[in-house]
């Protein structure tokens, strides 16, 4: 379904993502795990088309999402970071996406009630949480009832009744026959969520694997992805001079 | 477990329609855009009146020939143009520092359409705007005349021509603030830049080299091409101006377009 072959990206001399190739199939959680700045989030957007890769292309089911016909009812995102105008309401923004997506405006509520902002549907959406930002963020990518799902770190800042929530969500979309692809540095989250894991280091791909065959190579998930990802030498773009520990 | 097999969406491909219904949603869902449309009405047509009441009666023959009531009364573009440019910009770089811009992009992946499609609305919206504002400036700014002022008509030679395209460059500012904001993408940079063209350059070269090169800037243009029926020396002919005009719009716009496909968002 989600296809990444050869990507690579640098920023500057900098190298986000090295010829990084996996994919993504439909019916379950495909979680993306790896430390902060090992390259998911830049993968991410390469998925989307919003960043060019130097090398290497990304393809959803069978077309780069540039070549989609109708973006939003084929493909859902959350992206990391915040993706809306603080002055317009969660209403108003998700009634400006479905415009542009085609999609029936009848669909606002129904994903408005989904992730249960009904209430403050009409309030400025710079007034939300870190939570209720993330709340409209994946109401944004149900909107089009996409086949593939896309979610960078969707538990942040989230009350644990709201990562059980989203732990749910994920599962019943991959129940569903979609495809989903979740991304998170939160290893026991993805034990609990993930049926297939992608682990990345230093924009490099570490493991391709189920999490049960993963989790008996080693003790826990835990361990062994630190076995994976030590191997791969430190977290690319955290340290700063003075700043953070140096190996 | 079910396998839900690709589903391509049913038949046809998005397009500026869509892109269009989009910008529309979002340009009125922002409550700063009335307020600056609002500005740009009670501003234009204030300063529209006050300068007529301050308009005195010509005196001597020279003066007569270049009594102009009509480029009087349209003062308040040169405060239009501030506001409505800004907005442009603020309609591409509002989206890049709120991040909007990934949203934009997810549902319209043509950044060019994207872009024609920002232009089109918020260049529709200001181009209604400003032959509105620059009408009621012109009719509550002639009530404001003494009454031993010559009144101007809208049937009067070349009033109307003045009045449209007066109104018309609110549109085509908009659309230089929507190629810059493209072009630079912060909002600062872009208001810099803009507000660098329109009012510091020209105010600096007809300061040094006269009518030579400053006759091409935009604000010279307005003032001293569009909004006149008596023409003014060493200046661009009305149409030759709004050609001018036309043309940095376009150019500032493909500009962006050209940067926007090739950058990361």
């Amino acid at each position: 379904m989600i296809e990444v072959r050869g990507l690579t990206k640098r920023y500057g001399g900098t190298v986000a993502v090295e010829d990084l190739g996996f994919g993504v199939r439909p019916g379950s959680v495909t979680g993306f795990l790896g430390p902060n700045g090992s390259g998911k989030s830049t993968t991410m957007r390469m998925i989307m088309g919003l960043d060019r890769p130097d090398a290497g292309h990304v393809t959803i089911g069978g077309r780069p999402y540039r070549g989609l016909s109708w973006p939003l009812r084929e493909v859902g995102a959350l992206l990391e970071a915040r993706t809306f105008h603080p002055g317009r309401s969660a209403r108003s923004h998700l009634a400006a996406l479905a415009a542009g997506g085609g999609i029936e405006a009848e669909r606002v509520d129904a994903v408005l009630e989904t992730v249960g902002l009904t209430s403050v549907a009409g309030k400025r959406a710079g007034s939300f949480s870190l939570g209720m930002a993330q709340r409209l963020g994946i109401a944004a990518a149900l909107l089009g009832d996409p086949p593939v799902l896309l979610f960078d770190e969707p538990v942040n800042g989230l009350d644990p009744e709201g990562v059980r929530w989203i732990r749910e969500l994920m599962r019943s979309l991959a129940a569903e026959g979609r495809t989903v692809l979740l991304s998170s540095h939160l290893i026991s989250e993805m034990a609990l969520t993930a049926d297939h894991l992608v682990v990345i280091g230093s924009g490099r791909l570490l493991a391709d694997t189920s999490v049960a065959e993963l989790t008996a190579s080693g003790r826990s998930l835990e361990e062994a992805f630190f076995a994976l990802t030590e191997a791969s030498a430190t977290y690319t773009g955290a340290t700063r001079a003075g700043e953070g520990t140096r190996r | 477990m079910s396998t839900m097999t690709y589903r391509p969406a049913h038949g046809g491909h998005y397009g500026l329609r869509q892109a269009a219904r989009m910008e529309w949603i979002k340009l009125r869902s922002l409550r700063s855009t009335a307020y600056a449309l609002l500005l740009t009405v009670v501003g234009m047509v204030t300063m529209g009146v006050v300068t007529m009441a301050n308009t005195k009666p010509p005196h001597g023959a020279a003066k007569v020939a270049s009594f102009d009531p009509t480029n009087n009364v349209l003062a308040g573009v040169a405060l239009g143009q501030l506001i409505v440019g800004v907005l442009g910009v603020l309609v591409v770089t509002g989206e890049y520092s709120t991040g909007t811009i990934r949203s934009t992009l997810a549902a319209i992946p043509d950044r060019r359409m994207a872009l024609a499609a920002k232009a089109a609305v918020f260049g529709a919206l200001a181009l209604v705007l400003g032959e509105a504002v620059t009408f009621v400036t012109f009719l509550a700014g002639r009530r404001a005349l003494a009454a031993d002022v010559p009144h101007p008509s809208l049937g009067d030679p070349d009033v109307l021509r003045a009045i449209l395209l007066s109104g018309a460059y609110l549109a085509l500012v908009g659309l230089m603030g929507i190629g810059v904001g493209a072009i630079t993408r912060h909002t600062a940079s872009a208001i810099g830049a803009l507000v660098g063209i329109t009012f510091v350059l020209p105010a600096l070269l007809s300061g040094t080299t006269g009518t030579v090169v400053a006759k091409f800037f935009p604000t010279m243009i307005a003032g001293n091409s569009l909004a006149v029926t008596v023409p003014v020396d060493g200046m661009l002919s009305p149409w030759a101006g709004f050609v001018v005009l036309c043309g940095y719009s376009a150019a500032l716009l493909a500009v962006g377009g050209r940067l926007l496909v090739r950058r990361d968002a």
